[in-house]
């Protein structure tokens, strides 16, 4: 192998970006007064103390089920409605199909702080503040582009052969959306699930500026709310940054092939 | 072009039929973006303060911009956000460059690299700022314990404290963040390079630096322009891992343009001013998109496969 000092690379790489994951984890069980000495790379003594603080002084299963609840819904609706805009931008022919799909492309570039003020007052004026619909409706604002965004990339590699044939059958296009597309469709549609749910997962600045307490924060907002009585609560952050974590490793670990793909489909394909 | 009757009608059913579908999605577009975007507009032509509702709502016309023009903290925060795009893209295509290639050369363990280099990509933000903070810890911290160790530093730094090396924290954990992005859209495109091209290259006794110079890096422009543009609108728009990790501080030395927009919403509650800001923040964000668009040679956009 000529390129050997690369595979040097790679492990140092890997360390770099895997050792604070690690760190993480093996400090959320480790005693509070030794996270403060100097700290042996393999703990000696491990707890689940942070853990129990965690869940029952804390009760982080609240915003873990509101991360939950609003994620799942928001993903749904972004997956369905999309699908549907998905088909009709890539195989039906009408007028503004271009400027549509650039809108779409607009609204994803949308920095997300900009739609705070003018959302948190229309929330106010309908009483959603503090509700599970006032969350999943400003989350839609990115999932629905981005679903849309990725499942048009996915549509326009199926070839449009298979449906033809079945419209000069007589089928109608509804009847051809519902028997072939689709089942052709699902992996791509899955992976633009997969994707809306990470970004959902992982929103902070909407469910900071709608929520106003435990009862409906996600996660994500309630560790970076953590506070401590006298000093800063290491030990509990660091197992609610696990926690949180946990679905999206499992999501990760079992379709990391879809991910890649979708993530990169989404960016490379004209 | 000849269309038969029949195909006209086909083509009218096909409209009809796109209403329909693109109706939903139209619907909440307009209403949870459309909408809000308008009214944002309007509300950044008044002075409306929720702190002081005895001055109603007047029309100011473009008051709240000309402030803001001049409004210093605006302008740093509109600074520390170009530095902290350039400073910290930068570093990632270098790294995901770098880390593309070599992940290129992996033959065995593909799946189990890949899922690891995901792994901080995936990690939501506020946790990883978390992390990140507890890192550059002063008393916890491992860094302090690495650095002084290694006799690096004589003491233990408080990075969080200082209005430079506070932004130390914050780089670095865009990077370990994003890098594993931009690799994977950077690998992506070098899985596109016909390997022939190297082959020939190697007939020719090119060595491995002229290869990437001649035959790599070209052909490899068009991912990263995509992985820049990517990386610089998200960079721009930084918001959860500045909040969490430094919450702008100290006093304002780390405040990124989202970041000051959302203070003088939900602290100060000046709508008016806030609205504004926004406008200027999308009007950027859009400026941004629209060169990106034009450089990518507006494929993205092009309807037919």
């Amino acid at each position: 192998m000529r390129w050997r000092p690369l595979s040097v690379l790679r492990m140092l790489f890997v360390f770099l970006f895997v050792f604070p994951v690690y760190w993480t984890i093996a400090s959320s069980f480790a005693p509070e007064a030794s996270l403060f000495e100097v700290p042996p790379i393999v703990p000696t003594q491990l707890t689940l103390n942070h853990y129990r603080a965690l869940f029952d002084q804390r009760q982080f299963w609240l915003p873990m089920r509101n991360s939950l609840v609003v994620s799942t819904a928001a993903t749904l609706l972004a997956i369905v409605a999309g699908t549907l805009a998905a088909y009709a931008l890539t195989r039906l022919k009408f007028r503004g199909r271009s400027l549509l799909l650039a809108g779409v492309l607009a609204v994803s570039m949308l920095p997300q702080v900009s739609l705070v003020p003018p959302l948190y007052l229309a929330l106010r004026a309908t009483h959603l503040i503090d509700t599970y619909t006032g969350l999943v409706l400003p989350y839609l604002s990115f999932a629905l582009p981005l679903s849309i965004w990725l499942l048009v990339g996915y549509f326009r590699q199926l070839p449009p052969e298979l449906e033809d044939a079945a419209l000069i059958d007589g089928a109608s296009r509804v009847q051809s959306l519902w028997h072939i597309i689709l089942p052709l469709a699902w992996p791509g549609i899955a992976t633009a699930a997969i994707l809306t749910f990470l970004y959902c997962w992982n929103e902070f600045i909407f469910a900071l500026s709608f929520t106003l307490g435990p009862e409906r924060q996600t996660a994500p907002v309630a560790i970076a709310l953590f506070r401590g009585r006298y000093q800063v609560p290491w030990g509990q952050i660091l197992a609610a940054a696990v926690v949180t974590t946990l679905p999206i490793v499992a999501v990760v670990v079992a379709f990391e092939r879809r991910i890649v793909e979708g993530l990169t489909a989404g960016a490379m394909k004209g | 072009m000849t269309t038969s009757p029949r195909a006209a009608t086909a083509d009218h059913a096909d409209a009809h039929l796109a209403r329909w579908l693109l109706l939903p999605a139209l619907g909440v577009i307009a209403a949870v973006v459309g909408f809000p975007l308008c009214w944002m507009v309007w509300e950044s032509l008044h002075l409306h303060d929720l702190r002081m509702p005895w001055l109603g709502r007047p029309f100011i016309g473009l008051a709240n911009y000309r402030d803001a023009m001049v409004d210093p903290r605006f302008r740093t925060a509109l600074t520390h956000t170009v530095l902290f795009v350039i400073v910290s893209v930068t570093l990632e295509l270098v790294g995901g460059l770098v880390l593309a290639l070599a992940m290129r050369q992996a033959t065995r363990g593909r799946a189990a690299l890949r899922v690891l280099i995901l792994l901080p990509w995936a990690i939501p933000t506020a946790a990883s700022a978390l992390v990140w903070r507890f890192l550059f810890d002063s008393q916890a911290g491992l860094v302090n314990e690495v650095l002084v160790t290694a006799h690096l530093l004589h003491a233990p730094q408080v990075w969080l404290v200082d209005p430079v090396l506070a932004w130390i924290p914050i780089v670095a954990a865009d990077v370990w963040k994003t890098t594993p992005f931009v690799a994977l859209l950077l690998l992506a495109g070098l899985q596109n390079i016909d390997q022939s091209l190297y082959d020939a290259a190697r007939i020719d006794g090119a060595r491995p630096w002229r290869e990437l110079v001649e035959i790599t890096l070209p052909l490899l422009k068009p991912a990263i322009v995509v992985a820049l543009a990517f990386r610089a609108l998200d960079a721009f728009r930084v918001f959860d891992l500045i909040y969490v990790l430094t919450g702008g501080g100290p006093g304002t030395a780390t405040e990124s343009v989202s970041l000051y927009t959302f203070s003088a919403l939900l602290q100060k509650l000046r709508f008016g001013y806030a609205s504004a800001l926004s406008v200027i923040v999308f009007a950027a964000t859009f400026g941004l998109g629209l060169i990106y668009i034009r450089v990518s040679g507006g494929h993205l956009l092009s309807v037919e496969r």
